[in-house]
């Protein structure tokens, strides 16, 4: 339920809009870590990538600010219904928005170990999975800070093209390792890269789901996987 | 956020305004206190004038009178005196002509006048005491006459005071005063009966007044309903109560005297009009110590289910007591002192003996008063002064019992 | 996010009941939702701690709808002081093993409506009240009803404590005395220790029971009344916020009381400290405006309430 006005103690509506901004700040930097550590990874750029590792730690720092901004919430102002639910939300999509810098950490590390692997086609999908990866972040957080539930559903709807280019990605360096057994040190390393992406996408409908709980107060049912093998059968 | 200049505290025109408040918070608490100190002084005048003039009427003069009984005129037989009719015997005796002789005998001519009645009823009392003395000569204290008692003073005849100079007198509390009853001689004049009539009269107006004062009030502040005729109830009470007295007395007379023909200047009838006075004094009092009962008594009351009657006797009016028993003091204080209303309805009456019931013909102090200061007789003068300090000490007593009581329950609080 | 268990957080053990004692399942840490009451559970299901509910009612619901007829059940109920309507056609139960809290702004009818339930409005002349309150299915304000006799089932306690200037024997011995429940002495004694005992005073006040009431400490004058409400063996407490004049170590003892108390008597309480109505009812109804706005489940209101005005009232935008 969006609200309708401000509360009637406004240092109650800074502290709200202080947290949610925070969540944006970490939201920012988590985007920007995973673009510039595929940048980096395209370009064979190890002096980016060292960056983008020191760079989570900001957001480590902000995760703490965050978690303790909450807690001090939740004793002060005794917050109900809504607000409790948004509280409670910014708490758990910090700690989920940490995880996603920390994948970013994560392909950036990997940068060095894959200078020389040439120009394959793998390479060249993940910025473009990466892109939308990171554009559902973006999106869902916005959806978080502008309470809009029905945003939140839409990001939702997106994993499964994420899981596609996954799916993609895995089948081809596969082939690619089957083929040249030398490739395989670093299509692993690749495989790996491609992983921590298809992650980023699957947090991020995490924190929709949470976003969704938040302005709405309902639990989403299952939701739909792209990438159920169980249910699917063997490829 | 908010800028101005900040207030100058110590500047000098603050100063003078504080000044100015010191000012006038003194000239207030002189006013209040030059207030106090004028009533007071009225009172301690009031109290010092009447409680002098009568001290004076409490103590009587008493003489020295030689009697020689064997050699006296008196026919006066001793064993008549041990019998019932010692008094008839004492009257016929001719106490009076013996005495006058005694004293004319003792200090010339128309030393007579220095004993009258007081004198003769205290000599019969010593002979039916002790019928021996007839057969003495002995030297007897004597009450003396009023005239000489006047004289003692140095208010009287010259005659009498010189004739006086010439006795054997002294002064000592007269203790007919407080238990005899009107009489012509002012003398033997006492107040008992009018104390006594007092009494029956506050009596009878108290049982009136009181109940049906205190039930109405209860009435009307907790049952009644609330329309134009409580209203109409209200004024009129409200108005009863600053009626002129005499206008009660007239209703007495013309009520309680000519249609219901009850005994005349009865402590009853003072007392039927007397309580029709004190009444509204009581309800208006009554009601406002009952509005002020809080309403969380009676919501907590109501709420353990007691039912209305049982909320208003059990708990609003034991709170309201101590507000109605001060209605009632002033109540009782203004009908102690009530003349006119009593006069009219015949209770100016010369009652000589003190009244035996409340349908027996009685007066009330302050009627006796105003009939004593009527009186041409100089002896009464302090005789009236003395009256009116025993009623100021009657309505003291009254009014002790009053607050004492009014105490005692305002504790429970 | 799965659902196994309900978000309402499972009760912490209380003392009323022996079959209170297990605690259930995993439990979270909201402070700010009431627990839910753990009475059905020992008559209704399997007693073992339930790790779901036994027919998953959409909220989550494993309360139970409780098994008997409400206690007290007002249909339609309106208020007019003169021409001001102070209560427009408010429904609602009170069940006898439930607190039922009403919350609301100032002068939104909720103390009008707890004044319904015992008839205490009779005693404002210009009031005047239309609908049916049926306590056990009777009518109480038909004529058959003694009002004397209603108000000693229904009892009540006040915002500011106020025990009578007498004894504190006195005090709560009035009550049986005039409707005569107690025939000699020894009978009253025995109610008084245990309406004093069930108030949780019988240990301060057990020496000092001819001191007067009115000298007792705020909270203690406070759990005197409610003694006094117990004495008269009502079957409804009806309590008009009766912390709000206590200080916070008074309130969470009348709190603990009111918890100890569920299970005798159907309970009643009005509040403005909507903390005191989620920590204390299972059922929460808020009014405004002399409407009745929303009635449901203490949880769930104080979560995720329905209509958009008790959210903003209870969120702080109220105004």
């Amino acid at each position: 339920m969006a609200t309708t006005s401000g509360h009637t103690i406004k240092a109650f509506d800074e502290d709200l809009d202080r947290l949610r901004a925070l969540i944006s700040e970490m939201g920012g930097l988590a985007e920007h870590n995973i673009r510039e550590a595929m940048r980096c990874l395209v370009e064979r750029d190890l002096k980016g990538a060292k960056r983008v590792v020191e760079e989570d730690r900001k957001l480590d720092a902000l995760e703490i600010e965050t978690e303790r901004r909450a807690v001090q919430l939740i004793a002060l102002r005794a917050p109900m219904a809504g607000d409790l639910r948004d509280v409670v939300a910014a708490l758990k999509i910090s700690s989920v928005v940490e995880r996603i810098g920390d994948y970013a950490k994560n392909i950036a590390k990997r940068v060095p170990l894959l200078t020389d692997i040439g120009n394959i086609e793998p390479l060249s999908l993940l910025p473009e999975m990466a892109r939308i990866a990171t554009e559902m972040v973006h999106d869902v957080l916005t959806a978080f800070v502008e309470r809009d539930a029905e945003s939140a559903l839409l990001v939702i709807e997106r994993d499964a093209k994420v899981d596609d280019f996954y799916n993609s990605i895995f089948r081809t360096l596969l082939t690619y390792m089957m083929e040249n057994p030398h490739n395989i040190t670093q299509s692993t390393h690749l495989l790996f890269v491609a992983k921590n992406v298809e992650r980023v996408g699957d947090h991020a409908t995490n924190i929709a789901e949470m976003v969704y709980y938040a302005a709405t107060g309902e639990y989403l049912g299952d939701r739909p996987k792209g990438n159920d093998s169980l249910e699917a059968g063997p490829q | 956020m908010n800028s101005r200049a900040p207030t100058r505290w110590t500047d000098g025109s603050m100063e003078r305004l504080v000044a100015k408040r010191y000012a006038a918070e003194r000239r207030f608490k002189f006013f209040g206190l030059a207030a106090v100190t004028l009533s007071v002084a009225f009172l301690a005048f009031l109290l010092i004038t009447m409680g002098w003039s009568g001290v004076d009427g409490s103590a009587r003069t008493e003489i020295k009178l030689d009697i020689d009984f064997p050699r006296s005129d008196l026919m006066l037989d001793p064993a008549a005196l041990k019998g019932p009719e010692s008094a008839e015997a004492i009257g016929a005796a001719g106490l009076d002509t013996m005495l006058e002789q005694a004293a004319v005998a003792q200090f010339g001519e128309g030393a007579g006048d220095l004993f009258g009645g007081a004198s003769m009823r205290m000599l019969g009392e010593r002979l039916i005491e002790d019928p021996e003395l007839l057969t003495r000569r002995v030297a007897l204290w004597l009450p003396a006459s009023s005239k000489a008692d006047v004289a003692a003073k140095g208010d009287g005849d010259a005659a009498i005071e010189e004739m006086l100079a010439r006795t054997d007198h002294r002064r000592r509390l007269n203790p007919t005063f407080l238990n005899s009853s009107d009489a012509t001689d002012s003398s033997v004049v006492g107040i008992w009966g009018a104390l006594k009539g007092t009494f029956l009269t506050i009596l009878v107006t108290m049982a009136l007044a009181f109940p049906i004062g205190v039930l109405s009030a209860v009435y009307l502040e907790e049952f009644a309903p609330r329309n134009r005729w409580t209203d109409l109830i209200e004024v009129s009470i409200n108005n009863l109560a600053a009626v002129p007295s005499i206008i009660f007395g007239l209703l007495g007379l013309a009520v309680f005297l000519n249609i219901m023909d009850l005994p005349r200047s009865a402590p009853l009838v003072g007392g039927l009009t007397l309580a029709l006075m004190t009444m509204p004094v009581i309800v208006i009092a009554g009601r406002n110590a009952i509005k002020s009962v809080p309403p969380s008594i009676r919501d907590a009351a109501l709420g353990v289910g007691a039912s209305k009657m049982q909320v208003v006797f059990h708990h609003v009016l034991p709170l309201a007591l101590p507000g109605i028993l001060t209605g009632t003091i002033i109540g009782m204080a203004r009908a102690l002192g009530e003349t006119a209303p009593l006069l009219m309805i015949g209770m100016r009456a010369f009652i000589a003996a003190p009244p035996g019931s409340i349908t027996e013909p009685a007066t009330v102090l302050p009627v006796q008063i105003f009939l004593w200061s009527d009186e041409v007789d100089r002896g009464f003068v302090e005789k009236t002064s003395a009256a009116i300090i025993v009623l100021l000490i009657f309505m003291l007593l009254m009014n002790g019992l009053a607050i004492y009581l009014r105490n005692r329950f305002e504790q429970r609080w | 996010m799965k659902q196994t268990t309900p978000v309402t957080p499972n009760p912490s053990p209380s003392a009323a009941t022996a079959a209170e004692a297990k605690a259930k399942g995993p439990s979270t840490t909201d402070p700010t939702v009431a627990p839910e009451p753990e009475r059905n559970r020992a008559e209704v299901i399997a007693p073992q701690g339930q790790t779901h509910a036994p027919t998953p009612v959409a909220s989550g619901e494993h309360e139970g709808a409780s098994h008997h007829a409400p206690k007290m059940r007002a249909r339609d109920i309106s208020v007019f002081y003169g021409e001001k309507q102070a209560l427009k056609d408010v429904s609602i139960e009170i069940h006898d093993d439930r607190v039922t809290a009403f919350i609301g702004p100032s002068g939104c009818g909720k103390s009008t409506f707890l004044r319904c339930l015992n008839r205490m409005n009779d005693t404002i002349p210009s009031a005047r009240v239309t609908g049916d309150i049926e306590i056990d299915g009777e009518n109480i304000n038909s004529s058959k009803m003694d009002v004397v006799q209603l108000r000693a089932r229904v009892g009540m306690v006040f915002q500011k404590p106020n025990p009578f200037p007498k004894s504190i024997y006195e005090n709560v011995a009035y009550g049986p005395r005039i409707h005569g429940l107690a025939q000699g002495k020894a009978e009253l004694d025995q109610i008084v220790e245990k309406s004093l005992r069930r108030a949780g005073l019988w240990e301060e006040a057990k020496d000092r029971l001819q001191e007067s009431g009115t000298a007792l400490s705020g909270g203690q004058q406070q759990r005197l009344c409610i003694a006094r409400a117990i004495a008269v063996d009502p079957e409804v407490i009806l309590m008009d916020e009766p912390c709000s004049a206590l200080d916070p170590i008074a309130t969470a003892k009348i709190e603990e009381l009111i918890h100890e108390l569920r299970g005798r008597y159907a309970i009643a309480i009005v509040t403005h400290n909507m903390q005191q109505a989620a920590r204390v009812s299972q059922r929460t109804a808020f009014f405004h405006l002399g409407e009745m706005v929303e009635y449901g489940k203490t949880s769930t209101i104080f979560t995720n309430p329905v209509e958009q005005r008790t959210q903003d009232y209870i969120t702080g935008r109220y105004g």
